[in-house]
């Protein structure tokens, strides 16, 4: 599946989009796999409620499911306005 | 409705006046700009405002026509930029018809408060000497809150 971040997320990891080869079953199970990969996406994924997650262009939660979703989307809270 | 996400400026006077010229049963049009406020010590260079493509349309119309079915609107508008801002530039506008003005100051408010926290987009502040994030504010959460009956 596709993976975008965003804002401050974006450059603590370093990139804004990659693929994403997993079986993860919810979007909590995705951020454990890929806290697990480098310190880079741990660091970014310390605090989850300092962060807000969306599939497939709608938000969502940490504990939904991925099934069926094509991207997932990681940020911090909006600041539109 | 007309719902716009760009990076280039607009003309309030002349979005304005052709979002009320199109009006026909409406007595009132609410607008609000939002526009980059320069910080306490005046120094702020530049405003980057980051944005979800795939998803900030979308979530704009969705916003916008929820703000349709709550009030008696006849229309309702939203403008909102991405990139690069210099302090005083217009970020944003909002503008609201109805036949009544509650319903368009109430309506202008409610997308307000949904834009502020839920629409993707990211604020960056950059002076000469340091580049933030803009933290969301938990008041604007709050704000958003009211209108959850």
């Amino acid at each position: 599946m596709d993976v975008v971040y965003f804002a401050w997320v974006r450059e603590r990891i370093g990139l804004p989009r990659e693929v994403v080869e997993t079986k993860a079953a919810t979007v909590a199970e995705l951020v454990a796999e890929l806290s697990a990969r480098e310190e880079r996406y741990s660091a970014a994924f310390a605090d989850i409620s300092a962060l807000r997650v969306a599939l497939d262009q709608e938000l969502s939660s940490f504990d939904a499911s991925l099934a069926g979703v094509r991207e997932v989307a990681f940020f911090p809270p909006m600041t539109g306005g | 409705m007309d719902i716009r996400v760009q990076e280039e400026s607009f003309d309030l006077g002349a979005e304005t006046a052709d979002f009320a010229g199109k009006t026909s049963t409406s007595g009132a049009v609410v607008t609000f700009t939002g526009i980059v406020r320069n910080n306490a010590e005046g120094t702020l260079e530049h405003m980057l405002i980051e944005h979800y493509p795939a998803m900030t349309q979308k979530a704009l119309e969705a916003i916008a026509h929820e703000a349709l079915t709550r009030w008696s609107l006849e229309d309702a508008k939203v403008i909102h930029r991405f990139g690069k801002m210099r302090p005083g530039e217009m970020i944003m506008m909002v503008a609201t018809a109805a036949p009544h003005r509650k319903d368009a100051f109430e309506a202008a408010e409610f997308l307000m408060d949904y834009l502020k926290s839920r629409a993707p987009f990211w604020k960056k502040e950059v002076s000469n000497a340091a580049e933030n994030w803009v933290d969301a504010k938990q008041a604007d959460e709050d704000a958003l809150n009211r209108w959850r009956k």
